[in-house]
């Protein structure tokens, strides 16, 4: 969905304004908002896909008016009702009977493991690959409802295929529970004027990683 | 940069984000759903154990030891894993080396995708509007805000991370570092280097 999250190219944001020595959390509350999320995700009910979805269909006034931990954490609230742990009249509240532990809570003995590990997205695949190394190709001029990592602002344009990374698990199904529906996964590389025609900076190439199914021969 | 940017108008949620933070762990807790100590732990992970210091130690190792430089480049998820370097958004890595011809810079123009298991959790500037949009069309624009003006001659390719492959860019070795041992080296190599949004400190400590 071409939503508040699909930034590329969009105009009037302003500066970037780095800050110089920035902590690495601004507030309390945003150091537990990650550790809640991320604890939330280990109960294995949403995978990273459907967690990016809830987070860019909050709507463009909440998404341009919150910090990303904000962001995540309206999002988590989100996934939590979504899959029945915790209700509305719970948030209301702001209290919940006490329960015994989820079989997959997780404790502080298995987050060394669980976060070294990571979530392996690549994923074997029988078919050959459609395009090689030096191919031209188009995306699609796509512009689904639901999840998709084609950016807007490489729709429909030309491109050369860089590198085949194989199988990855395909966000556009599994962002919605329709299963991991992996396919092949490239870095295509585009020419700055194919993309901005000169309303970019000259000199400048951008690359992103497209799954075959986003792209046609070109 | 000084504090009177506009995300700072963020301030004014800070309180009710405290409490609705609170709150949400409190409930989270009581239904047996999250265990205070495994985010505490969490947290304290990234606070002391995975930052930029993984991913300037990669760096350092890459400029003083060629062949582990080719294996980065050939398959970085392999050499940085032998350094101890994986996991949560690092399953998939790729290096980028920069070159007097080419500057490389990362972006997640789709939400803030940043090589966790190198570089620790993205800043705020990574993650925002701002820059995720402007990156794409105007990087030369965007770096000048970092103090980072590029040789008319370097050609500049923006990498918008729209997978699950998370990237590296490798700055190039400051000028007058021969023979520096690779623990000195990695003092030179910031996190913005290892984005694209710098380059590596030189040698006398001053950014280059």
């Amino acid at each position: 969905m071409n939503g508040p999250q699909d930034l590329g190219g969009r105009m009037g944001f302003g500066p970037v304004a780095p800050e110089s020595g920035e902590p690495l959390f601004h507030a309390p509350w945003e150091a537990r908002a990650l550790g809640i999320t991320l604890a939330c995700g280990a109960l294995g009910h949403w995978n990273l896909d459907e967690s990016r979805h809830a987070r860019e269909t909050l709507g463009p006034a909440v998404y341009y008016s919150s910090s990303y931990y904000e962001i995540w954490t309206r999002a988590l609230i989100v996934l939590l009702q979504r899959h029945g742990l915790v209700s509305a009249g719970e948030l209301a509240a702001g209290q919940a009977e006490s329960a015994p532990p989820h079989p997959k809570r997780l404790t502080a003995d298995r987050v060394p493991g669980v976060l070294a590990r990571g979530t392996p997205y690549d994923r074997p695949l029988t078919a050959p690959p459609r395009f090689a190394p030096g191919d031209r190709v188009r995306t699609r001029n796509a512009h689904p409802r639901g999840h998709t990592r084609l950016p807007t602002y490489l729709a429909g344009h030309l491109g050369v295929i860089e590198s085949d990374h194989g199988g990855f698990v395909l966000p556009d199904s599994n962002a919605h529970g329709l299963g991991e529906a992996p396919g092949r996964l490239y870095t295509v590389v585009f020419d700055g004027v194919e993309v901005w025609g000169h309303d970019g900076e000259p000199g400048l190439t951008i690359s992103a990683d497209l799954w075959e199914g986003y792209l046609e021969n070109a | 940069m000084p504090h009177d940017h506009h995300d700072h108008d963020h301030d004014n949620h800070l309180e009710p984000m405290d409490a609705r933070v609170r709150a949400l762990e409190t409930i989270l807790t009581r239904k047996g759903l999250v265990d205070p100590a495994a985010i505490d732990t969490i947290i304290d992970t990234y606070a002391h154990r995975v930052g930029p210091q993984n991913g300037a130690a990669v760096v350092a190792r890459a400029w003083t030891d060629p062949a582990f430089a080719e294996w980065l480049a050939r398959d970085a998820t392999a050499a940085v894993a032998s350094m101890g370097y994986c996991g949560r958004q690092g399953e998939h890595v790729q290096a980028v080396f920069n070159t007097p011809q080419q500057h490389n810079v990362i972006v997640c123009t789709l939400c803030s995708c940043y090589p966790w298991s190198l570089l620790g959790l993205p800043p705020v500037w990574y993650k925002s509007p701002a820059y995720r949009s402007r990156v794409v069309i105007e990087p030369r624009a965007v770096l000048a805000e970092f103090g980072l003006v590029l040789p008319a001659g370097q050609a500049v390719r923006v990498w918008d991370s729209t997978a699950e492959m998370r990237y590296l860019v490798v700055p190039m070795r400051p000028a007058g570092t021969d023979g520096w041992a690779p623990e000195a080296l990695a003092a030179l190599v910031t996190r913005e280097s290892m984005v694209g949004t710098g380059l590596a400190r030189a040698a006398s400590g001053v950014p280059a």
